[in-house]
């Protein structure tokens, strides 16, 4: 079937992939790397004080294959850097990656021989999330903007 | 025919979907049971005590806000306690009182992540939710007094940041309360239910004597029958003037270490409300005789040299720093000057307040304690974190050593997991509460 016709993208399959984008967005799967202390943000605004079921988060998977979203929570550490990366490439496309807290965006106030400055030395981060540990809604509004992200985002459709 | 059987190496860990925490357990098994486990630690290390050694003697308690990160008033107040030990110093009552009340709460806090944390591993996820609600409530009263949700920095060398609010009290009744209420709630979920009880009862068995041998106290310790708790062997703060009793397992097995945390919580209420009523104190009117300056007023009054009039004048500060203007400082803040910055008042109405500050602040000036050294341990959530702060005259620290109680936990964890099933590990490591922060450091 043709479904674009010429150079650019049809009618179809622009407004298909406008639909894949909305449904994306508000289908986040997210795989939880916790290692320390901004876990405990994250705890308090998976639950029911923040929930993040709001916006279509709610549910962590915690194996790499059935995630959306890669949330690398807490100080990330050269030991366990390579299992982070590992997590990462276990994860199917299209993946996005948030950094939570300002350990995982530069490497905080770790200023030292252990701790990776910054995770994405290693891997390519979509949003970040400043703050030690960030408050809850700072955690919502770096979901709305990532959300905002994937909506804007075209993942080039299969051939029909 | 005999089939060769080999036993099977399995990795749980540092990021296994069923586990908290960045640890990675060797398990030797056979069949379904656990032979054999090592623990490899050291996925969390941030360089605790080098960070410290750089940083001055007040700059490294934000490093022990993140040590126990479910616990950090805790960590501040142990800190704070060693090297006020060090240096001789006496904190005021209230002062003491209010260490006592932030570290119970703080202590709750910790234990409601713990059993919420291990119950949600179980599949008890109404537990989970039902017990992060609950330490919201907690997190709201704590946010009220230090300003912040998780890491406080609240304790300094001396005192306090800021007095407590001063509506503080209703708040707290109702945080309490409310409090209460999901605890009793998450009791009638678990305690007798059917699921939790086959899933805890007799596994991940620790004795009296192994935990005596590694050195494991807290509510590991407690649940195995060691009568052991800072807070009543060697009182600090005010525990000594408290009512509280130190509740005892038997058995030592998960569902004990569950139940002493769940009494330990109601405890930790009847401390704080202990505490409440008798902090010295009372509320504090604005000073008879001074009045009150907004705090860039007050600058520009001392920069044209009208200090005399400024003596009594209270300043109005910032709200970051609101609870330490000279009426609370006085309550909060150890008399001694090589320690304590002075009340924003004196720092910006006379001169000797800014120089005080000035010293204490500038660069390879601060805090000096004399040559020596000194160990304070404090009773944290997880049991005996003690500081070993070594001073050689500097203003930085020589040394700040820390007992993690965790890392005993985690060094005896393999005669816990030995001889159960593969499923227990879940289990049996969610009730241990291990806290990759203070463990790794």
């Amino acid at each position: 079937m043709e479904i674009s016709s010429g150079d650019g993208p049809g009618f179809i399959t622009s407004k298909l992939e406008s639909a894949i984008a909305w449904a994306r967005k508000y289908s986040i799967f997210v795989y939880p790397f916790v290692t320390a202390c901004c876990g405990m943000e994250y705890m308090s605004a998976a639950s029911g004080h923040f929930d993040m079921d709001r916006f279509g988060a709610g549910l962590p998977r915690f194996s790499p294959r059935q995630a959306d979203v890669l949330l690398v929570v807490g100080t990330v550490s050269h030991k366990i850097s390579p299992i982070l990366r590992r997590v990462y490439d276990q994860m199917c496309e299209p993946k996005w990656v948030v950094a939570f807290g300002v350990c995982t965006c530069t490497g905080g106030f770790y200023d030292n021989y252990a701790t990776v400055q910054g995770i994405d030395t290693i891997l390519p981060v979509d949003i970040y999330i400043p703050g030690c540990p960030p408050r809850p809604e700072a955690v919502l509004d770096g979901l709305i903007k990532l959300q905002t992200k994937i909506e804007n985002q075209r993942h080039p459709l299969r051939e029909l | 025919m005999t089939v060769a059987v080999k036993n099977m190496l399995l990795n749980v860990g540092p990021s296994h979907p069923a586990m908290h925490g960045v640890i990675r357990l060797i398990t030797e098994l056979e069949g379904e049971t656990v032979v054999k486990v090592e623990a490899e630690i050291g996925y969390l290390h941030r360089a605790f005590e080098k960070s410290c050694e750089q940083s001055g003697w007040n700059q490294s308690v934000p490093y022990t806000d993140r040590l126990n990160y479910v616990s950090p008033l805790i960590n501040n107040f142990g800190y704070c306690g060693a090297v006020e030990k060090l240096l001789g110093i006496e904190i005021t009552e209230r002062c003491q009182y209010i260490r006592v009340i932030m570290s119970e709460i703080s202590r709750i806090t910790d234990h409601l992540t713990c059993i919420a944390a291990s119950a949600m591993e179980l599949g008890a996820m109404t537990a989970f939710l039902y017990l992060m609600k609950a330490r919201e409530y907690l997190y709201d009263i704590v946010e009220e007094v230090t300003g912040a949700r998780l890491t406080v920095s609240y304790g300094r060398i001396g005192g306090v940041k800021a007095d407590l609010p001063q509506e503080i009290n209703e708040k707290l009744e109702q945080a309490l309360v409310k409090c209460e209420k999901e605890i009793y709630e998450v009791d009638k979920l678990l305690t007798r239910n059917r699921i939790f009880i086959d899933r805890t009862r007799d596994v991940g068995i620790l004795t009296k004597e192994t935990a005596l041998s590694y050195a494991i106290n807290g509510p590991l310790g407690r649940s195995a029958g060691i009568n052991y708790d800072v807070r009543k062997v060697f009182p600090y703060f005010a525990y000594d003037r408290v009512d509280f009793e130190v509740p005892l397992g038997e058995r030592g097995d998960n569902y004990d270490r569950y139940l002493v945390r769940m009494e330990e919580m109601r405890q930790s209420v009847r401390i704080i409300r202990h505490a409440v009523k008798d902090i010295p104190g009372g509320p504090v009117n604005v000073d008879a005789e001074g009045n009150v300056l907004s705090s860039d007023e007050l600058v520009d009054e001392a920069k044209l040299g009208h200090t005399a009039g400024l003596v009594n004048v209270v300043s109005r500060v910032e709200p970051t720093l609101e609870g330490s203007e000279r009426p609370f400082h006085k309550r909060i803040m150890s008399e001694d000057k090589r320690v304590v910055l002075p009340n924003k008042g004196d720092t910006y109405g006379n001169i000797e307040g800014l120089m005080n500050h000035f010293k204490l602040i500038m660069n390879s000036h601060g805090i000096r304690p004399s040559k020596g050294d000194t160990y304070f341990p404090v009773e944290a959530a997880n049991g005996e974190l003690g500081f070993y702060v070594v001073s050689d005259g500097k203003d930085r620290p020589y040394r700040v050593r820390v007992r993690p109680p965790c890392f005993f936990a985690m060094a005896g964890l393999h005669t816990m997991l030995e001889g159960y099933m593969v499923a227990d590990i879940v289990a049996t490591f969610g009730s241990i509460n291990m806290i990759a922060g203070e463990l790794d450091r």
